[in-house]
């Protein structure tokens, strides 16, 4: 098997070690550090990504995954970097209230960073400020809100103000997600999108960054 | 008082209490704030949302615990307060009953990952459970709740610390599933025959499930458990699942709803129903006065 199709298997059994061993192989061989990227950890990661949508698989084999994703992504990042290979773009995400499960926003972060996505993860509580003042801050195109049962969703209502009043729509997109969140709420209170699902919400950011 | 197993093996009907997030927010909490905060600011509020459970007709009643496991509580800088947090906790529930009723200390989830998903060692977790748990069994609860669960090695790392603490506690031990395709499934991939299996191994007394579901697909959930297992079976389901109104969650199913279909739960081979989000002393009053008609 090709040595970038063999870094995406073990990546989707979880092993880190050999993922690393394998991208550092790859490099060895001349194999272009964005060729090992796209075809081989974010094609892994696409792979685990629509196997957990579907429930084959569980939340501890992305949790390995990703392990093993960054395994290879830490060997690559400072070439990618050197090269000026830019990324797909950044993504300041966070829970607007401090809460139990913040395990949705912590899939899409990994997700995104499976997809070739720069991700600032704020963690939890984060007041509304601190979400676009970062985006400002990072160059980030797109702001991804995660909000919790039984908790008042106000603070994704006052980012997407601060957006407009700011006068950065279009320069800076909103999308929501969590349990108590839906799609009539993100038209009413004017973010740009909402994703109902890890998978789903990071469909949608691609879609909103122009890639696919 | 006769012990909860006892009077179990003979047949007997329980009813627990229902949600307590809710109440407390209800009554000044800020959004954000974890629970247990109040057992250190205002236990006079959690006396008295025990007290209106247990005028509801709440049989078994649960501490504001469930977050009060130190590597939680250590989120918001709290864990040398563990000690305090729980022994509050407890206070205000034995304040609230007259005796008549069994205390529940309530587990939750330590909000971490054990090895080799995230970076906890089985040790320090045993330690973690073992810690919030001593002090709620040593001063006196009935039964402990180990609930909410997810990771079955997480669950039964609590159950194991609570055996340890005392042999002869009542231990519930209660899980979070999913409907897939495939059947039921912690997002762990846990499955009912394996949650069974690894809880009932680890010294578990009573086992079911909480959180997650409404009433309907808890009645799914309980016939499963009840052909793999002859313990008793609890159940805590959510009030149905949250929709939107007027910017807050709203939670569909009714008193009057879950009453009848805890009849249902009861036939499917569950001895234990109360409520988890959603619930209110309402639901509870509706319940109790289905199963237990006097």
């Amino acid at each position: 098997m090709d040595i970038i199709n063999q870094i995406s298997e073990h990546l989707q059994k979880g092993e880190d070690q050999k993922v690393h061993k394998l991208t550092k192989s790859a490099l060895d061989q001349q194999k272009s550090p964005l060729e090992i990227l796209n075809d081989g950890l974010i094609a892994g990661m696409n792979i685990i990504g629509d196997q957990f949508r579907a429930h084959d698989i569980f939340l501890p084999d992305v949790l390995l995954a990703a392990k093993a994703m960054y395994a290879g992504m830490d060997l690559l990042k400072p070439m990618l970097i050197k090269e000026g290979i830019p990324s797909r773009g950044k993504v300041v995400i966070g829970s607007v209230q401090g809460d139990l499960h913040d395990i949705g926003k912590n899939l899409v972060g990994i997700m995104l960073k499976g997809a070739g996505y720069e991700v600032i993860d704020l963690g939890n509580d984060v007041a509304p400020e601190k979400f676009v003042d970062t985006a400002k801050g990072n160059n980030a195109g797109v702001i991804g809100m995660s909000a919790l049962l039984t908790t008042t969703m106000t603070v994704m209502k006052q980012v997407v103000d601060i957006i407009k009043r700011e006068e950065l729509s279009g320069q800076i997109k909103t999308i929501i997600g969590g349990a108590p969140v839906s799609k009539a709420f993100a038209d009413e209170i004017g973010a740009d999108e909402y994703g109902y699902d890890v998978g789903h919400a990071v469909e949608r950011i691609k879609a909103m960054t122009g890639h696919n | 008082m006769e012990s909860i197993l006892k009077r179990l093996k003979k047949g007997e009907i329980f009813v627990a209490d229902g949600a307590m997030g809710s109440m407390l927010m209800q009554r000044g909490l800020p959004a954000g704030m974890p629970p247990e905060t109040f057992n250190l600011s205002h236990p006079e509020i959690l006396e008295e949302i025990t007290r209106l459970y247990y005028n509801a007709g709440a049989e078994i009643l649960q501490t504001n615990t469930f977050g009060a496991s130190p590597l939680k509580l250590a989120d918001y800088s709290l864990e040398e307060k563990t000690e305090e947090i729980n022994r509050n906790a407890l206070k205000a529930a034995l304040n609230a009953v007259d005796g008549n009723a069994f205390i529940s200390a309530s587990c939750g989830p330590s909000g971490k990952l054990l090895k080799p998903y995230g970076d906890i060692e089985s040790e320090v977790m045993y330690d973690n459970f073992y810690r919030q748990l001593n002090v709620l069994i040593n001063d006196g609860i009935d039964v402990v709740c180990v609930e909410t669960m997810t990771d079955v090695q997480e669950a039964v790392l609590a159950v194991k610390a609570a055996k340890s603490i005392a042999p002869d506690i009542p231990v519930m031990a209660t899980m979070t599933f999913d409907s897939t395709p495939r059947g039921f499934f912690t997002i762990m991939g846990v499955d009912i025959p394996t949650a069974v299996q690894q809880l009932t191994a680890a010294g578990a007394d009573i086992v079911g499930s909480n959180c997650g579901n409404g009433i309907e697909t808890m009645i799914l959930i309980a016939r499963e458990f009840n052909q793999l297992t002859p313990l008793p079976l609890i159940i805590q389901s959510n009030a149905g699942l949250p929709e939107l109104r007027n910017n807050l969650p709203y939670y569909p199913e009714t008193p009057g709803f879950m009453a009848e279909k805890s009849i249902d739960l009861v036939q499917a081979g569950v001895s234990i129903i109360g409520g988890c989000c959603g619930t209110t002393p309402e639901h509870i009053h509706e319940i109790r006065k289905a199963l237990k008609p006097r």
